[in-house]
């Protein structure tokens, strides 16, 4: 199974922000399984054509939230999940998106029902063990 | 080796009355890739021009590779890379004689940099230069450029006119030049997608004055566009505290704000009420915010310190 990074520049989130996620939501769907490893900075920056500065920030970034953790002269390897903020702090940020979402639902004029429907299909998608 | 590869101090050049550089003042970090934005006639080649050393500065001064630019000795030359935009190059020589032409006149000349540097570009040694494309012509020049294995490298539009392969075989070129870290290169360039690709940081240069000089995802974050109804000409709204820019989109009415606020938010609302919508900015929009409004030259919104982003 390969786990691939992919990013697009021109877009409204900046590129290392596009690769926090990916490999946030790698390792949330058990696509990234923990101790694999991820490619190194100069790797992954070669492989996408863009600077090996903004994959370190997104590699230092995923370390301080505790996705990845570094073994010294190894590199980079998926993290035993902690938590590293507390359940309120979670929750806040949970928020933030749901206000977003529920504000698209109004003005896209979508039913509520079917954004719940949605929702869940994500989950299961997103949850389910990788197969192959 | 200073951490400073190259420095501007209130940097001035007049043509005539005409100032085209106005008092810009910058620092770029040795290890760094900086890109140059601004529209054509915004004062980039001139500014490279003057850090060269081959237009001394009306007023101000710079420096690179920490040696004045208009004190510049041949052997602080020989640490520079330098290519000028339209990648001159002898039409009549072939492209094995054009790296001999050019090794005599440095002595840390790679030959391996070279030979990979036009294999990217899908260039043979022995094609001669009037035949190659103009994506090949520009893979040549930075070759030749690359290959003197400089400390600092300046690259003028290298992108004109390349076609998609030839551009990414020169974001690698510039990527892989990069790798051992101590190196710095500046460019300037249209093509704002690679530039938020390579760059670390951009200066966002508009009639002559640097606007922008922040690293790229920190410009990402703090612009933002808001959309409200209003019939409001852009040019009549009322001040909003970090405004870049203002157009209209159909009926609606666009802002793009930089390091938006309550206050900023407040003013908006004033113009929007309840139809005022957030949306993140793009670096494109954002670089294109900054860019538009040198058109809408001496209005309110060119006055407003508060939009000059500096990180």
């Amino acid at each position: 199974m390969a786990f691939t990074i992919r990013i697009v520049a021109g877009s409204t989130a900046p590129i290392y922000r596009q690769i926090v996620d990916q490999v946030t939501r790698g390792v949330a769907s058990g696509e990234l399984s923990v101790g694999e490893s991820v490619p190194s900075v100069r790797q992954l920056a070669r492989e996408l054509v863009i600077n090996p500065n903004t994959v370190a920030k997104a590699y230092a970034e995923l370390v301080d939230s505790g996705f990845l953790e570094t073994q010294a002269g190894k590199g980079f390897f998926v993290a035993k999940r902690r938590q590293v903020y507390t359940k309120a702090e979670r929750l806040r940020r949970i928020d933030e998106s749901i206000d977003q979402l529920v504000n698209q639902t109004l003005v896209l004029d979508i039913e509520p029902e079917e954004i719940v429907q949605r929702l869940q299909d994500r989950f299961e998608k997103h949850l389910k063990p990788a197969s192959d | 080796m200073s951490s400073i590869a190259i420095s501007a101090n209130n940097l001035t050049r007049y043509f005539g009355n005409t100032p085209v550089v106005r008092q810009v003042s910058f620092d770029i970090p040795t290890g760094t890739v900086t890109g140059l934005l601004g529209l054509n006639g915004a004062g980039k080649s001139t500014l490279i021009k003057m850090l060269m050393g081959l237009l001394a500065p009306t007023r101000g001064s710079c420096s690179v590779l920490g040696v004045d630019s208009t004190l510049l000795t041949p052997s602080t030359r020989a640490r520079i890379g330098y290519t000028i935009e339209g990648h001159f190059a002898y039409g009549r020589m072939t492209v094995r004689e054009s790296e001999q032409f050019q090794s005599d006149s440095f002595p840390n000349w790679n030959p391996t940099l070279f030979q990979n540097t036009i294999e990217r570009f899908g260039i043979r040694p022995t094609a001669r230069i009037r035949t190659l494309s103009r994506g090949q012509r520009a893979g040549v020049s930075i070759a030749l450029t690359l290959s003197s294995d400089p400390e600092l490298l300046i690259l003028d539009d290298p992108a004109l006119g390349l076609d998609p392969v030839s551009r990414r075989a020169l974001n690698e070129t510039i990527l892989e030049f990069m790798e051992g870290g101590e190196r710095t290169v500046l460019l300037s360039s249209h093509l704002l997608d690679d530039i938020e690709r390579v760059t670390d940081r951009v200066l966002v240069m508009v009639d002559g004055r640097i606007l922008v000089n922040s690293s790229v995802s920190a410009f990402l974050e703090r612009v933002s566009i808001w959309t409200c109804d209003s019939s409001d000409e852009p040019r009549h709204i009322p001040c909003v505290p970090g405004l870049i820019h203002a157009y209209r989109t159909g009926r609606r009415l666009a802002l793009v704000v930089v390091d938006v606020d309550r206050e900023s938010e407040a003013a908006m609302a004033r113009i929007g009420g309840s139809t005022l919508t957030r949306s993140d900015s793009s670096f494109d929009e954002s670089v294109i915010a900054y860019l538009s409004r040198s058109r809408s030259s001496q209005s309110f919104l060119t006055k407003n310190a508060a939009a000059t982003a500096t990180l």
